[in-house]
């Protein structure tokens, strides 16, 4: 299947000399959510800007379900749909004629019962006739998202959505992904929230600098970089690691009192057996043990810090 | 051609108008029947006639001109700047519209709504003054090119302002002098040679004179000339939009 959005060595360079994406190729397949991740400035905001239409790029090429963004920019953003980071929304405009507005603009035709369905999902319905500029910050976050979603598109790009908003709405949010994602709507998502990645995504871009660092299947990358570790309460502190035990998975904390094992769940013999027998041998006891799953967040913070944690 | 979305801006911005009637249709309205008052009845009925048209009635083509001209401006320039303002220009610019798709349905709203105010001036200075019209269709032609001409050019100045200061400036220090110089309260014959002929610089003497013309007969320059000249600078503003769409000036960094 030809992908959703197809980007090739996207560059931006602002007018200030600061560049922004350095040759990010990326393929998006459809019905896929994808998650970009990255720190602010990034170039999240940037990538999605441009594949949207509202930025320029300095060179590469973005086709959107292959139309081009540029030379055939009428099907490529017929398709799209985009909530934007910021709030800008119309103040004075009631929310059932801005979604409306929105609609027409994408070019369909005029669709009540559609408008209807699409604010009753973000329960936006009892705010129809409210005027914009009385609604909450996370009333004006569902009032976007319904403009976006107004005229079905197939493609969906998430600017941030859950920043500032409270848990209802972030439950609310990744349900509505999910919904999209049952209808087979490509959703791309840009967030500094690990924990909604790692909910809501397929597959993870992390970008650093401009530059698209790593991607790959969320499942398939928690496995890869993510690795468990068992700690062990001692009831006598250690002054070193035993010499029979002696490992580079194995470490004693600075008071002594904790050994940390670190090793891969998957692995077919991942040595605690090993561990605990030679402790037991050694009459070293343990008062208490926890394991830990590295999170999505882990990865993240030793990706974009540049310490790879294979 | 997206028609969904002409019709969209549209009727978006006519919704606006009818949000903000006081300022966009009684303030003008009022502006203009004072002018009236004061020019037309107190001062004018000591002034003389000029080529056979009473002092009154002579003012109205060139009163109605300076409305039209300043809310065309201010209309357009405003409704294209207050998006970028606020921001909610980023849906424009991902939506599937072209840039002659934008221009026009701003440049139609403005120009309907000038257009509405031009006739209701028309209409309250029948009660202060004789007014008479020869040329109607001329008459109508010239409000249309006038209402849709200067649309454009407030449309160009909404783009180019990057504040609430750049927007008011070329209405207030270029249109504003010019309209009052183009002989919208005298014909240049009233001047001396020198001046009259500094006049003919200023492209709103034309517009003032044709509209004129098209009531009365009365002409500082040939119709012609003044059709020539409203066509010229409507070209002009064409083209400046087409290479603001073409580049992306202030729109697309």
């Amino acid at each position: 299947m030809s992908p959703a959005i197809s980007i090739r060595d996207l560059s931006k360079t602002y007018e200030s000399g600061f560049q922004a994406l350095r040759s990010v190729t990326l393929d998006i397949a459809p019905g896929e959510i994808f998650a970009l991740l990255g720190s602010n400035g990034a170039g999240k905001t940037t990538l999605i800007g441009i594949a949207c239409g509202i930025l320029n790029a300095s060179s590469g090429t973005v086709a959107i379900e292959g139309h081009d963004t540029v030379s055939d920019y009428r099907a490529a953003r017929s398709r799209v749909g985009l909530v934007p980071q910021e709030l800008t929304t119309d103040a004075f405009e009631t929310v059932w004629a801005t979604v409306s507005f929105s609609r027409g603009l994408f070019g369909r035709p005029r669709n009540p019962a559609l408008i209807e369905r699409v604010l009753r999902d973000l329960s936006l319905w009892d705010k129809r006739d409210a005027k914009i500029l009385t609604l909450s910050g996370g009333m004006k976050r569902r009032v976007l998202i319904a403009k976006a979603l107004s005229h079905e598109p197939t493609i969906l790009f998430l600017d941030e959505p859950t920043a500032g908003v409270d848990v209802e709405l972030r439950r609310d949010m990744w349900r509505l992904v999910r919904d999209l994602r049952e209808r087979g709507v490509t959703v791309v998502l840009t967030t500094h929230y690990i924990e909604e990645a790692e909910e809501m995504a397929d597959r993870v871009g992390v970008i650093r600098g401009g530059e698209l660092i790593l991607v790959e299947e969320k499942t398939r990358l928690m496995h890869r970089l993510g690795g468990k570790k068992l700690t062990l309460q001692l009831q006598e502190p250690l002054r070193e690691v035993p010499a029979g035990l002696a490992s580079e998975r194995l470490s004693l904390s600075a008071d002594g009192r904790e050994l940390v094992y670190s090793y891969d769940a998957q692995a077919e013999r991942p040595g605690i057996t090993r561990l605990l027998d030679g402790l037991l041998a050694a009459g070293i006891g343990f008062a208490d043990l926890r394991t830990e799953q590295s999170t999505l967040e882990d990865i993240f913070v030793a990706v974009v810090h540049g310490d790879d944690a294979r | 051609m997206n028609l969904h979305a002409i019709a969209a801006i549209y009727l978006f911005e006519m919704a606006r108008t009818g949000r903000t009637l006081l300022q966009s249709v009684v303030s003008p309205v009022l502006s203009t029947a004072l002018y009236f008052v004061v020019f037309g009845s107190a001062i004018g009925s000591r002034m003389a006639e000029v080529e056979g048209v009473s002092y009154g009635a002579f003012l109205v083509p060139g009163l109605i001109m300076l409305s039209l001209l300043t809310q065309s401006i201010s209309n357009a320039s405003f409704a294209i700047y207050f998006p970028k303002f606020v921001g909610t220009i980023f849906e424009h610019l991902s939506a599937p519209v072209s840039g002659f798709e934008i221009t026009f349905s701003y440049v139609a709203a403005a120009a309907t709504k000038s257009l509405i105010l031009g006739l209701i001036i028309l209409a309250t200075s029948w009660f202060f003054v004789p007014v008479r019209i020869d040329h109607p269709g001329f008459m109508v032609l010239f409000l249309v090119l006038t209402c849709v001409t200067f649309s454009l050019f407030g449309f160009i100045i909404g783009i180019w302002a990057d504040g609430f200061e750049k927007l008011q400036i070329v209405p207030l220090l270029v249109v504003t002098p010019l309209t009052f110089l183009g002989g919208s309260f005298y014909s240049i014959d009233m001047l001396p040679p020198f001046w009259r002929s500094v006049s003919l610089l200023n492209p709103v003497l034309y517009l003032v004179s044709g509209f004129r013309w098209s009531f009365y007969g009365l002409a500082d320059v040939g119709v012609g000339l003044s059709l020539a000249m409203t066509a010229a600078f409507l070209l002009l503003d064409i083209a400046v939009v087409a290479w603001i769409f073409r580049t992306g000036y202030r729109l697309k960094k």
